[in-house]
């Protein structure tokens, strides 16, 4: 094998000279502790090498070495209720080679290549397959059921299947014999390409939603399976938060969480959590259908920007199976940070605040990979991706945010003053917006309620009057105000904080399914018929109105009331009725 | 191992700088020795190496070296940080050499300072409040063991007094203390401040079992980026070799982020955001994950950095980049500080991350989430009213506003404020809420669940 000298050294950058040989995207083993590391340039006789783990210590002359295949993941059974690192390298394995802090050199078999799995086969000898067939299955845990597929980019006739049975990740359970008569192993797992999107049959239009239970989102701010999002805020506004929330909560088959270059304790906190939390749907533990890969932010800079490649290839694998997935990414900014040290470190020309002129490509490469999707095997499956953008200053101009707005259609903007109130999720319903809520209308209107729609924008425009009156009031006071705006401001009031508003750390009020959403928009719209048929018919005050408590009583339905008790509804209703004029 | 030879091939030298041609021998980020001809020598630290040349920051300075009066002998080893239990008591100089005249510590382990990523996998979540006897961080802002917490602070506001107060009062350990350890690390800081933390420390007897770390504002700059690492790297010995558990105050970061530009920029690197290097993020995160506790083992870090905001801009890259790190912030406020209220923290953008896991009935008391809630939201209408009284006159508002105002002001009088040695528990913060919160109606009330609000609203 060809062996190159390691001739420079910059942080986690590595040159080599004249090694024609090396591809860009070349995976390469680096030094004497073969280090992992990526080809990413070259310029003349030198090759550029990222390196994906600390290089301290490491010296002219050592030697370099490529795999001869780009960087890759192994997709097999086993992936689900794990925690990776940027390069699907299991925390755990690390921690049963190394302790609790994280050595270099370390290669451990991204799968347990031991572990037995119980194999339902599907396929039978001589039959034709392609790309993306499903040819046995493996019940990864209650939850998933990973189906083995044949790997993209091969197909042919199938034989040597072996009988449904236990067998491990090295077993080979069938033959593909293509037509030039190129036999290819079958096994329980594959490799991908982490830069290289996996391919499909086509692309769907979007037509359903990611119900997050989270109220702002699923009434004002909807997101479609295959959609894409992003979250900017300031630091304490709440992103990792909020993340955590859909990460719960969303309805997506299987989730996965990309900590890129945020705090150590979140992703321990997300493992503790997630063990001991039920899916609502399911009734299983949440972890048996998360997977985390952790980069935390003082781990290796290279590897933070692999990360998210490596996230967004195993959602694509689980796509191609039939599921509904849904990336967290936590927190781009990082993402972007890394590429602008590389990109520093390469002495590239610069373009806004030091990012590299490619920043937008990259974000956009990334962002495109989520979907609705027909699969290959004709399946149906979906990729959403929700970004977390961490911009500086809390400066929604910045370049990371501004780039990313380009390529998502849902956006979610984090607010520092709802925040310091203590009011999360602190999203912001003037700046932020959903271009999927037209295309989802017809999804709510056949689900819900054919008056969603209707009730919908009459909250909007409640919401937006006391925008543009407040302008008014932090001027003059509320006190002067006709009483039909102190109306609006009222209701507007009970809008945020007994609808936007939600209590993450309430039993009844962290998860919110839709029919008690819709419950609680038709509450508010009731309310706002009866008082403004009192205020401007019979000209009876606002604050006659609030000493009966009915706004109070409203404000409260998200804690009164539970998930499973809509009857209890009626109640609100008939105290809403119960206020005539003749009785104030 | 190969002999390693002696370099004299110095090219070029700029600020801390030097660049030696041919040093192929080296290793990256290995410590240097430089030999200067009149004997002296000073130690560096390769940041760049290739064939044609190696760039190394020396920690002494630069003054006094020529082109050909210095040679340079790789010691082949990155800077390592000689430890044992004697490190307590003792004081060293900005890159961990002794500095009290005692003599040299007789080392149990070598350590690389800049130590190794915690597996998240081995981390333990951090649960367990601390009580520091100050009403606005127990209350509002709870420090939680194993986190880090910096404080945003200003120029001439009183941060070194709350740090000197928060060490003396914490509990952070349930036994008699012989476990708890306290780190201080001096970044860039004057005579008069570092001498300030010692006295103080040696007043409350605290320094027999505390590390002192000081690289003042006239030493080398180079040595500050190697402070804050040397004193984690003892705290991580404290703690996860010896079982304490350490408290770490580092001060200030900003003159350690201002010595990152410095020696960026005369390394000519491409600049970010006001002049920082592109990876000060991942610098300053080098340097606060150093926080925490892990499984298995009984001791914890926990961080109290130090910065000064300048020009009291929240948004300026240090304390942005910071707060992106940290498990929250205690940000004090010129504002209440000239109002004449110890300790001035700023209430609103004060944050503990870790509080909600850390605090109610297991920790602190039943009432003390919704209290702290309540608190929160009604000291956020209190600003609104302010704007609002700017504007049209305190005489013009409402009653009710009135009453929200009078409470806004006994709120900074009678619970931010406090005495600089007073040690409040958390039963009497919560207690001195509950007599503020009662000045405002009850249905107004409405963060606070209304079983907790009837039992104590109308309790005396």
């Amino acid at each position: 094998m060809n062996e190159a000298k390691i001739y420079g050294i910059n942080g986690p950058v590595v040159t080599v000279k004249n090694a024609p040989w090396f591809k860009v995207r070349e995976t390469v083993c680096v030094g004497r502790e073969q280090l992992i590391g990526e080809v990413i340039a070259i310029h003349g006789d030198s090759t550029v090498i990222q390196v994906y783990e600390e290089t301290s210590g490491l010296t002219l002359g050592e030697p370099v070495v490529g795999a001869g295949e780009p960087m890759s993941v192994t997709l097999g059974p086993g992936l689900i209720g794990n925690i990776f690192d940027g390069i699907e390298r299991p925390l755990k394995s690390i921690e049963e080679q190394s302790g609790a802090f994280i050595s270099r050199g370390l290669r451990p078999d991204a799968l347990d290549m031991e572990k037995v799995w119980e194999v339902k086969i599907l396929a039978e000898n001589g039959s034709r397959v392609s790309a993306g067939d499903i040819i046995a299955e493996v019940a990864e845990n209650p939850l998933i059921t990973q189906k083995i597929m044949i790997p993209p980019n091969v197909s042919g006739v199938l034989s040597d299947v072996v009988k449904s049975g236990g067998y491990t990740c090295r077993d080979v359970i069938a033959h593909v014999t293509d037509e030039n008569g190129t036999v290819t192993d079958i096994t329980l797992t594959q490799k991908w390409a982490i830069r290289t999107p996996r391919p499909y049959a086509e692309r769907e239009a979007i037509s359903r939603p990611l119900i997050t239970g989270q109220r702002i989102i699923d009434i004002l701010f909807p997101l479609a399976k295959g959609g894409t999002a992003a979250i900017p805020g300031g630091f304490g506004t709440g992103k990792t938060m909020t993340q955590h929330q859909l990460a719960k909560w969303s309805d997506a088959d299987i989730i996965i969480y990309i900590g890129c270059g945020e705090r150590g304790n979140e992703m321990t906190q997300v493992l503790e959590d997630f063990i001991g939390l039920v899916d609502p749907k399911s009734g299983q533990p949440l972890m048996n259908r998360t997977l985390l890969i952790a980069n935390t932010s003082n781990m290796p800079v290279a590897a933070r920007e692999a990360s998210i490649y490596t996230g967004v290839t195993i959602a694509e694998y689980f796509r191609d199976m039939g599921y509904h997935v849904a990336i967290m990414a936590d927190s781009t900014s990082r993402w972007a940070e890394a590429l602008r040290e590389i990109s520093g470190r390469l002495e590239e020309m610069p373009a806004e605040e030091g990012f590299p002129a490619y920043l937008p490509s990259r974000l956009s490469e990334f962002y495109e990979r989520a979907g609705y999707v027909k699969n290959l095997n004709g399946t149906e499956g979906s990729v959403s991706i929700i970004g977390a953008v961490s911009p500086q200053g809390g400066d929604f101009s910045e370049p990371v945010t501004q780039n990313t707005k380009r390529f998502i259609r849902c956006f979610w903007g984090l607010d520092k003053s709802l925040a310091y109130a203590r009011h999360y999720p602190a999203i912001n319903w003037i700046t932020s917006y959903s271009e999927y809520a037209e295309e989802l209308g017809d999804w709510y209107r056949e689900n819900i309620d054919k008056d969603f729609e209707s009730l919908r924008g009459k909250i909007i425009k409640i919401l937006s009057e006391e925008n543009s009156l407040m302008d008014i009031v932090k001027l003059i006071g509320s006190d002067i105000l006709p009483e039909e705006q102190k109306l609006t401001l009222e209701i507007a009031r009970v809008i945020r904080v007994g609808l936007l508003q939600q209590n993450a750390y309430n039993a009844n009020d962290t998860y919110v399914p839709m029919k008690k959403q819709f419950e609680m928009l038709k509450v508010i719209a009731r309310l706002e018929e009866k008082c403004r048929a009192l205020v401007t018919g019979e000209s009876i005050p606002v604050s006659e109105i609030a000493k009966t408590g009915v706004f109070d009583k409203v404000v409260r339905i998200k804690y009164d009331i539970e998930n499973d008790k809509p009857e209890k509804f009626k109640e609100i209703y008939d105290l809403i009725d119960s206020i005539e004029g003749a009785s104030l | 191992m190969s002999v390693k030879m002696q370099y004299t091939g110095i090219r070029d030298v700029s600020g801390s700088l030097v660049i030696i041609e041919g040093m192929d021998g080296a290793a990256y980020d290995e410590i240097i020795d430089i030999t200067m001809s009149d004997g002296t020598h000073r130690t560096g630290r390769v940041i760049e190496l290739n064939e044609e040349f190696a760039i190394v920051q020396v920690f002494d300075g630069t003054e006094g070296v020529s082109l050909d009066n210095a040679s340079a002998l790789p010691v082949g080893k990155p800077l390592t940080m000689p430890l044992s239990a004697e490190i307590l008591g003792r004081r060293f100089d900005g890159i961990g050499r002794p500095a009290d005249g005692l003599g040299a510590v007789y080392p149990e382990t070598f350590s690389d300072i800049n130590g190794k990523p915690i597996n998240p996998v081995s981390r333990e979540y951090p649960r367990s409040f601390i009580q520091t006897g100050i009403s606005s961080i127990d209350g509002l802002a709870t420090l939680i063991k194993g986190q880090k917490l910096p404080v945003f602070s200003g120029n001439g506001l009183p941060h070194d007094a709350l740090a000197v107060q928060i060490a003396a009062q914490s509990n952070i350990t349930e036994k008699d203390g012989s476990n708890f350890a306290i780190v201080f690390a001096a970044m860039g800081v004057t005579h008069d401040v570092a001498n300030y933390f010692i006295t103080s420390l040696t007043e409350t007897g605290a320094i027999g079992h505390s590390v002192v770390f000081v690289n003042t504002s006239s030493d080398p700059v180079a040595e500050r980026i190697l402070t804050p690492r040397c004193a984690l790297t003892a705290a991580e010995y404290l703690a996860f070799e010896r079982n304490m558990h350490v408290l770490v105050i580092l001060t200030d970061m900003t003159a350690y982020a201002e010595a990152l530009r410095e020696i960026s920029s005369s390394k000519q690197e491409i600049p970010s955001r006001k002049g920082y290097p592109g990876y000060l993020y991942s610098d300053l995160a080098s340097i606060y994950e150093r926080a925490g506790m892990i499984k298995g083992c009984e001791g914890s870090i926990t961080q109290i950095p130090i910065l000064t905001m300048p020009n009291d801009d929240i948004t300026h890259p240090i304390p942005d980049l910071t707060g992106y790190i940290t498990e929250g912030q205690i940000v004090l406020s010129r504002e209440l500080f000239q109002k004449g209220i110890y300790p001035p923290v700023s209430v609103l953008p004060s944050l503990s991350r870790l509080m909600k896991d850390g605090i109610g009935e297991k920790y602190t008391r039943a009432d003390h989430p919704d209290v702290s809630n309540q608190l929160f939201s009604s000291y956020a209408a209190v600003q609104d009213i302010k704007s609002l009284a700017s504007v049209i006159g305190e005489d013009e508002l409402t009653e009710a506003d009135k009453r929200l105002l009078e409470f806004g002001e006994r709120f900074e009088r009678e619970f931010i404020n406090q005495g600089r040695d007073e040690d409040r528990g958390i039963g009497q913060t919560l207690d001195i809420a509950w007599e503020l919160l009662r000045m405002l109606p009850k249905d107004k009330l409405d963060r606070i669940s209304p079983e907790l609000l009837d039992k104590m609203y109308d309790a005396e």
